[in-house]
């Protein structure tokens, strides 16, 4: 398909505003002005109407397809949360609105919606205070680690190292080394973070552990009493990522079992739309201890029932994002919570885990499931044994495409060899559910009888599988190179 | 149940084939000490109490006021094709595209993003967007720290003030010397920049138009941190760029932007959009997901997500970042933005902006006692000092619904009594008669 600047035609314009009553020479000297105009495309209105939706075509998202992607929590994002967030007195705020004093009282709705979102996150949590200001998972883990920093600089500890065990999600070693630490791996045992592993690696040096719990296999860990009496113990913190938490909302609280920050992904867990990438928003709880290092402004409600921003927290970290984080994410997800209740949010979980253990189940003989036993929200299955017959995790993913399903995660957890990692989310009906894992039986049955047929897959997608190499290579990163 | 599709039945018939008898039994890991202290949510409200509760809060906000706030952060017109594209379900609910083949439609648009954003800052690369302008300074700071093995930052103080503070904030544990060079009276003190760079300065960050509206020509400076091996950042205002002289004719290595000018609407700070863009010999040290074009067996042309060697993925602790989620739909809102307008529509809202900002700077250094902080020349934002403190004029003109900028005494010593004030082409000449008469009737 060819590119919109292909399509640009000299001298045709879009949507055009009005004309100035002076052009810029008028006002600035030639020599700071561009020479010539961005090469930006000449089109109409119509065309970008017409391309954009042509590149839609060309695309899979959760209102299309099945997306079981794995721990990206690809369920449905309901619509109202979008009108929630276009309404005119959110979206035509100006942020600076609210540090002038005068002015207080024009931002009274929308510091409302983040103290409430933030007391709501606190009650799900069980942690003492929360930021909103991450603007995605990984943003949310180095806020927290960055507060766990803070937390030990002021205590007069001296730690340079993070554990993080070898399930764990990327983001988590390179957050650590983003907050200046060095990285300690554990191995995990029997896809869990085994207690002697972590005794041997814990020593005075170590200013966090970070876990994921349940963990990137879908498993709940089997020793978080000791993990947490360990950790403590040698006075590191215990940093939770919370990318999992819809698996058990109304079922553990992660403050109530002693951890001491947690990271939310609201565009997974709180099905706000993930974009194709992004926006999403990662807010963090802390225990009561490290409250005083979170980021500032803090929203703070007044007696009188009034809300406003506080910046007096001499301890804070400072400043993660330019203002409140992203606000209209944070929005839907208040929408959410409010609209699901205490009752809602638990059935969230209880119905994302029946799917995927109901997904499990019908797929277990089938395919090698290496720790087959009740999975939280996801599991991960292991295409080694197709694997030796010539057909890897990432063909039975692209197969899958064939049949009009997303694919699984392939390239993640590392510690199971050509992992496929199965997320349906509580939104998806049995009847979906059956078709996919038909589809999917239908795969690994050709998988024994004729390997080569999926190593060229997929098929019916607008283009076949893509030379990564070449494109490494080459470099083309603009239409221009 | 909302949004949960099983029948009594189904959930029945489902539990039998997982072998359990409730769905309580799904958590039997989960041992009883562990369970909620509490778990006091309110119970759940219809679609439409929900929404009507929201509508009610968005009312308690005072948005039908005449405002003058910038600083950054620019109300300009979004055209209306942009929330009609990027609503559509299959960009809004899809992943990263991982799976290149299912997300052809993401990437293409991201590709056309890069070179729409390369183009308009007339530099090599880009990226697929990171958080917001400030975190795009940090990333790009951190590739002349990697690049040059060097850990000084030189920064202009006429860099905002929000940014400095989020680079102050990010570098804390990273053993990185941060300078900040005074301003010179609401401009850039060049010499005194140069001065600021030695051997072991990584980067020179400035910004055009400055944090107070005024406009540079860095090549000079550029050309200086060049010699000294020194990587030039530059923080530049998207709309404006469509005039102004180029990041990449001034010679930076580095450009990055806050794209909320294009198409984002304020919303109270967010999700705005981190652009980045840098020459091709630093691409290898950009963090974030990066689009390459290539071909498929066939020869058919596609698009992937390249270079991936330098992502937390692959990479875990040696990572250029933790990025991992960017502002993607951010991201295409721009790109739909700046095809709708093209090169003409794009320049035709900065020169108007512009043009009313000059209007209104010569409304208000009318006023007697008023002037304007610097003598240099401006774009669509201007500061003006006035005789009075800026924050109780602020304050008195907003209890009557006019907003006359923002007062910088916040952020600078010593400005108290200095306004910003900002016009885009959505300003009218009536609101700007209102601003003068206001704010001479306060002086
Ligand atoms: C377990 C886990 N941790 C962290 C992250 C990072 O979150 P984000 O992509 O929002 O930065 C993810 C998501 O990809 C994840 O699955």
């Amino acid at each position: 398909m060819r590119t919109i600047f292909a399509k640009s035609v000299p001298g045709r314009a879009g949507t055009l505003p009005d004309a100035p009553a002076a052009p810029a020479a008028a006002h600035l000297p030639q020599d700071l002005l561009r020479p010539a105009a961005p090469r930006l495309p000449e089109v109409s209105e119509l065309d970008v109407m017409r391309h954009v939706s042509e590149l839609s075509r060309r695309n899979f998202g959760v209102d299309t397809n099945f997306y079981p992607l794995g721990s990206c929590t690809m369920k449905y994002n309901p619509r109202f949360m979008e009108y929630v967030a276009s309404l005119d007195g959110f979206t035509k705020l100006h942020p600076l609105m609210a540090q002038l004093r005068g002015a207080g009282h024009f931002t009274q709705g929308a510091l409302e919606v983040l103290y409430e979102t933030e007391r709501l996150l606190c009650e799900i949590t069980g942690m003492a205070a929360f930021t909103l200001h991450p603007m995605a998972g990984a943003h949310g883990e180095l806020t927290g680690v960055m507060c766990i920093a803070a937390y030990h600089r002021d205590k007069g500890n001296h730690k340079t190292k993070v554990i993080c065990p070898d399930s764990a999600h990327g983001t988590n070693p390179a957050t650590a080394a983003l907050a200046g630490y060095d990285v300690v791996n554990i191995a995990s045992v029997d896809g869990m973070i085994d207690p002697e592993h972590l005794e041997n690696a814990l020593d005075d040096d170590v200013a966090a552990v970070m876990m994921t719990c349940p963990n990137t296999l879908g498993l709940f860990e089997h020793h978080l009493d000791r993990i947490v009496a360990l950790t403590h113990a040698k006075d590191a913190l215990l940093y939770y990522d919370g990318a999992n938490l819809n698996a058990i909302l109304g079922k553990m609280r992660v403050g109530d079992v002693g951890f001491d920050v947690v990271h939310l992904n609201l565009h997974k867990t709180f099905a706000t739309p993930h974009g194709a990438g992004g926006p999403g928003a990662g807010p963090v709880g802390v225990a009561e201890r490290l409250a005083p290092f979170l980021p500032i402004s803090r929203v703070v409600k007044l007696k009188d029932g009034r809300f406003f921003l506080d910046y007096d927290y001499p301890k804070s970290i400072g400043y993660m994002a330019p203002f409140y984080g992203n606000f209209g994410v944070v929005l839907k997800a208040y929408a959410y919570i409010l609209r699901q209740g205490r009752e809602g949010l638990t059935r969230v979980s209880e119905y994302a885990v029946l799917n995927a253990n109901y997904m499990r189940k019908r797929l277990e003989s089938h395919v090698e499931i290496p720790y087959d036993r009740i999975c939280m929200h996801e599991f991960v299955a292991s295409a080694v044994a197709q694997a030796k017959r010539g057909v890897k995790a990432l063909d039975v993913a692209k197969a899958l495409l064939d049949k009009g399903h997303h694919a699984p995660t392939v390239y993640f957890p590392l510690i199971v060899k050509e992992c496929l990692m199965f997320e349906p989310t509580e939104t998806e009906s049995r009847e979906t559910l059956d078709r996919f894992v038909d589809d999917l039986i239908d795969i690994l049955t050709l998988a024994e009888s004729d390997p080569a047929a999926l190593q060229h897959a997929p098929h019916t997608t607008p283009v076949g599988r893509l030379d990564e190499t070449k494109a490494a290579r080459d470099m083309i990163l603009t239409d221009d190179a | 149940m909302p949004y949960i599709p099983h029948t009594p039945e189904q959930t029945q018939e489902m539990l039998k084939v997982v072998g359990v008898a409730s769905l309580e039994a799904l958590f039997q890991d989960i041992p009883a000490s562990m369970r909620p202290r509490s778990f006091n949510l309110p119970d759940g409200m219809s679609e439409h109490a929900v929404c009507a509760r929201l509508e009610e809060l968005a009312r308690a906000n005072k948005t039908d006021v005449i405002s003058f706030l910038g600083g950054g952060f620019y109300d300009h017109h979004i055209p209306a094709i942009v929330d009609a594209l990027s609503s559509r379900g299959e960009f809004l609910t899809a992943y990263t595209p991982y799976q290149a083949e299912a997300s052809q439609g993401s990437l293409q648009a991201i590709f056309e993003y890069q070179t729409a954003v390369c183009r308009l800052l007339d530099m090599d690369c880009a990226n697929a967007s990171v958080y917001d302008g400030g975190s795009a300074l940090f990333e790009a700071c951190m590739m002349a720290v990697r690049a040059t093995k060097r850990s000084r930052l030189v920064v202009d103080e006429c860099l905002s003030p929000i940014y400095r503070t989020m680079l102050a904030t990010y570098t804390t544990n990273l053993q990185l010397e941060l300078v900040t060079v005074p301003h010179g009276g609401g401009v850039s003190n060049v010499q005194a920049l140069v001065d600021a760079m030695d051997d072991r300065t990584a980067a020179m960050v400035v910004q055009n138009p400055t944090f107070f509206g005024t406009i540079h020509d860095y090549t000079a400076l550029f050309a200086q941190a060049k010699a000294k091996g020194v990587v030039s950042v530059l923080a530049a205002y998207p709309v404006l760029q469509s005039i102004l002289k180029t990041p990449g004719q001034m010679g930076a290595d580095v450009a990055v932007a806050e794209g909320q000018s294009l198409g984002l609407p304020l919303s109270f700070g967010g999700p705005y959009l981190g652009i980045m863009t840098c020459s091709r010999d630093l691409v290898r040290q950009m963090p974030g997901r990066i689009v390459g074009r290539t071909v498929d067996h066939q020869g058919r042309t596609g698009y992937v997500l390249t270079l991936q060697a330098r992502e937390q993925h692959i990479r875990r602790a040696k990572a250029t970042s933790n990025i991992c989620s960017n502002q993607a739909l951010c991201a295409f809102r721009a790109y739909v933005t700046l095809c709708v307008l093209g090169p003409q529509g794009l320049a035709r809202m900065a020169e108007d902006a512009v043009d009313k900002a000059h209007y209104a700077a010569t409304r208000l250094a009318a006023l007697p006692g008023v002037r304007l902080l610097a003598d240099a020349p401006f774009g669509n934002e201007f500061a003006v000092v006035l005789p009075k403190n800026a924050h109780e004029v602020v304050d008195k003109c907003a209890s009557r619904g006019l907003v006359p900028g923002f007062p910088l005494g916040g952020y600078y010593a010593g400005m108290e009594h200095v306004l910003l004030v900002a016009c885009t082409e959505k300003t009218s000449r009536e609101q700007i008669g209102h601003l003068a008469e206001m704010v001479g009737g306060m002086l």
